[in-house]
């Protein structure tokens, strides 16, 4: 078992006739079709103004809901440059896919926060944006993490930063732990789908023994994870903060990532963490074996 | 990016946002020109620097010279403006190096009744921006927070729709403005939301935000914040950015678009990716070191912006080592490897260089390093990398 995405999962590319676009798609198609061979789990995409053409045998259509009604497609994974990426967004809502992945970068905060209004009430739900998509191994990805480093099995990730996904995905390996679901929610201020509702899909999903969460200086949304975690989460939990050393003030490159007025700082962040019995690394090399430690005391 | 308060208030103007009149100097005798024009008694000549605590801040050429100066004089203005302009402002936000002054805003003297505070950001929890304000004008919302919340009232509102008139009433009232105060409130409030949404604002802050003693609601000062994405659509905004308040090698890196965050320290980074970017700094500094900055490469980076960003690193003087911790997901490891052997051609190592290496790739990667015969440690993972980064500063 696993969240978000599984056997069903059929996706298009939007802005797939872009270099990222195209080039992502095809590396979630080979990796999928080494997942579930024989199945297209990966129908198509959408460009205004090009359909009906072709790129390297994926269809390419003018809508995403005629990209929906001709491939069945449910999912969209997004690669839409930043101006244009909250119209795209809205577009996918619009035509019904059940699940959005953003991993365009750069997106006006001020455009997503007309996309949260748009979509408020829409069934979709939105990964990212600025993330590195959701994967779970041995079914499919949906993203731009390299497939290889994720093995499949029982541990939930949940990260704001993309390498340091991998990495955390690379230590679980040498502990030999692998994954049911590994979802990047994205670095920017305002995004889709947030900590707390996938710590409830982990919970639920039989498929995940254990969560690794990943967080980042800025706001407070992890010290909600941790709210939730302390009163409703029964599976073992394992954390990483990254920004300890970030002085205040200056953004670590995510638009996120930026501690302001005295808060959204590491140190609280982890306090509140362990405060909810997270296990929590202190180094970023030891995220494999705190996850390791907090299956173990479970 | 940031602007200067001469330059904010001219945006707010322009967008019904009431200013007290106000001129741009460069020189004293144009700050005597101004003190003219305004008319007196009283003129406020303010130092144009993006650091805020311009008040109480001195110049370190002249110790007891303020940085914003109340004058009663055309005369007292020239005085002033030839001690500030071309001297060097210290504030508890500049450092100790200070900052130039280059520019001086004269503006008119009010009759001021109340000061107040006034901010706008993004919430992120709230999921849209929020208009705070504060009875303790000129007073720093932080402290005011930890010590009288309850003289802070704040109020979510719809980034497309705007403030309502009733929300503007609702602050009014909870600060106690008179029926004169309530009805400027009504205009004042909502337009300044409106400025802050259709600039791609991510910080508004006017403090002191004035009501004077006929209940006219001014902004005596105006910091903005805006939103670095969204500048694609406002060349307006572009074209006041002011690069002497800048870190040049943060301009040179972004200009390369790499994001570059200069430390005190003297471990210089390169990664990918800003979380690992922030994770590498943190795990030097647990085996003991100071990363010398923040360097993320991002994941489409080509062989031209990395060999940039090893440029960026080893003009940094401080830099006595250099850690490059790589996960190759989009990015590939022999990229990341034929940038680094070509800096060392181009720009020259003369610093113990610790490679860290994973994921896309690496094998070539790995191989490529060997076969250059250059003096690198690799690393097998991060611990493993920062403990050798750290001990090759004491070799």
């Amino acid at each position: 078992m696993s969240i978000l995405v599984s056997k069903s999962t059929r996706v298009i590319t939007q802005g797939i006739t872009g270099n990222s676009g195209l080039f992502h798609s095809q590396q979630c198609r080979a990796y999928a079709a080494e997942c579930q061979p024989g199945v297209d789990v990966f129908v198509g995409g959408v460009t205004p103004g090009k359909g009906g053409t072709t790129v390297d045998g994926f269809p390419v259509f003018n809508s995403v809901r005629e990209a929906q009604e001709k491939t069945g497609a449910n999912t969209s994974m997004v690669f839409v440059p930043p101006p244009f990426c909250a119209d795209a967004i809205l577009e996918a809502a619009d035509a019904g896919m059940e699940l959005i992945v953003v991993i365009t970068e750069g997106i006006p905060v001020m455009d997503m926060l007309r996309v949260k209004r748009g979509m408020a009430g829409s069934k979709s739900r939105l990964i990212g944006p600025n993330c590195p998509g959701v994967i779970t191994p041995g079914i499919a990805k949906i993203g731009i993490m390299p497939g290889y480093i994720h093995k499949p099995g029982t541990i939930g990730i949940i990260s704001k930063s993309g390498t340091l996904t991998y990495e955390a995905a690379w230590q679980l390996g040498r502990v030999e732990l692998g994954q049911s679901t590994a979802v990047g929610i994205g670095g920017d201020p305002i995004n889709g789908t947030n900590y707390i509702e996938l710590l409830e899909m982990f919970q639920n999903d039989p498929g995940t023994e254990g969560i690794l969460v990943i967080g980042e200086i800025g706001g407070s949304a992890e010290q909600l994870a941790a709210e939730y975690i302390k009163s409703y989460v029964t599976k073992p939990v394992a954390g990483f903060i990254a920004g300890q050393t970030a002085p205040p003030g200056k953004r670590m490159g995510h638009a996120g990532a930026i501690i302001s007025g005295g808060g959204g700082g590491a140190a609280e962040k982890m306090a509140a963490l362990r405060a909810a019995g997270v296990i929590v690394s202190d180094s970023p090399g030891g995220m494999g074996d705190a996850m390791k430690k907090a299956m173990q005391k479970a | 990016m940031k602007i200067h308060e001469y330059q904010a208030k001219q945006l707010f103007k322009a967008a019904g946002v009431p200013v007290p009149q106000g001129i741009v100097v460069k020189s004293a005798e144009e700050a005597a020109a101004a003190f003219t024009t305004l008319g007196g008694p009283i003129a406020v000549v303010k130092s144009q620097i993006h650091a805020g605590g311009r008040g109480k801040g001195t110049f370190k050429e002249h110790p007891a010279q303020r940085g914003v100066v109340l004058v009663k004089s055309a005369a007292e203005a020239a005085e002033n403006a030839a001690r500030m302009l071309g001297s060097t402002l210290v504030t508890i936000q500049t450092g100790d190096d200070g900052k130039q002054v280059n520019t001086l805003f004269v503006e008119q003297g009010l009759k001021i009744a109340r000061e107040l505070y006034l901010g706008i950001v993004v919430d992120r929890e709230v999921g849209g921006p929020v208009l705070i304000m504060s009875s303790e004008g000129g007073m720093d919302i932080e402290e005011v927070a930890k010590h009288s919340p309850e003289k802070i009232v704040a109020e979510p509102f719809d980034a497309v729709a705007g403030l309502y008139p009733y929300q503007a009433r609702k602050m009014a009232y909870a600060l106690g403005f008179d029926a004169v105060g309530v009805r400027n409130a009504e205009k004042f409030l909502p337009q300044i939301c409106k400025f802050f949404v259709a600039y791609d604002c991510s910080m508004v802050e006017i403090n002191p935000l004035i009501l004077t003693e006929d209940s006219q609601l001014l902004a005596l000062d105006g910091k903005v914040t805006f939103d670095d994405n969204a500048l694609f659509r406002h060349k307006d905004v572009v074209a006041l950015r002011d690069l002497s308040e800048e870190d040049p090698a943060e301009v040179r890196a972004a200009d390369t678009g790499l994001s570059y965050v200069k430390l005190n320290g003297n471990i210089g980074c390169l990664v990918n990716g800003a979380g690992l970017a922030m994770s590498t700094m943190d795990l030097i500094k647990l085996h003991g070191g100071e990363p010398a900055n923040f360097l993320d490469v991002g994941g489409g980076a080509n062989e031209d912006q990395v060999t940039e960003a090893f440029r960026i690193i080893l003009a940094d003087k401080n830099v006595k080592a250099v850690l490059v911790n790589i996960f190759g997901g989009i990015m590939k490891c022999d990229i990341i490897v034929s940038a680094l052997l070509n800096a060392y051609e181009k720009v020259g190592f003369n610093v113990p260089l610790v490679v860290r290496l994973e994921g896309t790739n690496v094998e070539i990667a790995r191989e490529m390093l060997k076969a250059s015969g250059r003096d690198i440690i690799s690393a097998t993972d991060l611990t493993d990398a920062a403990q050798k980064v750290v001990k090759s500063l004491g070799a």
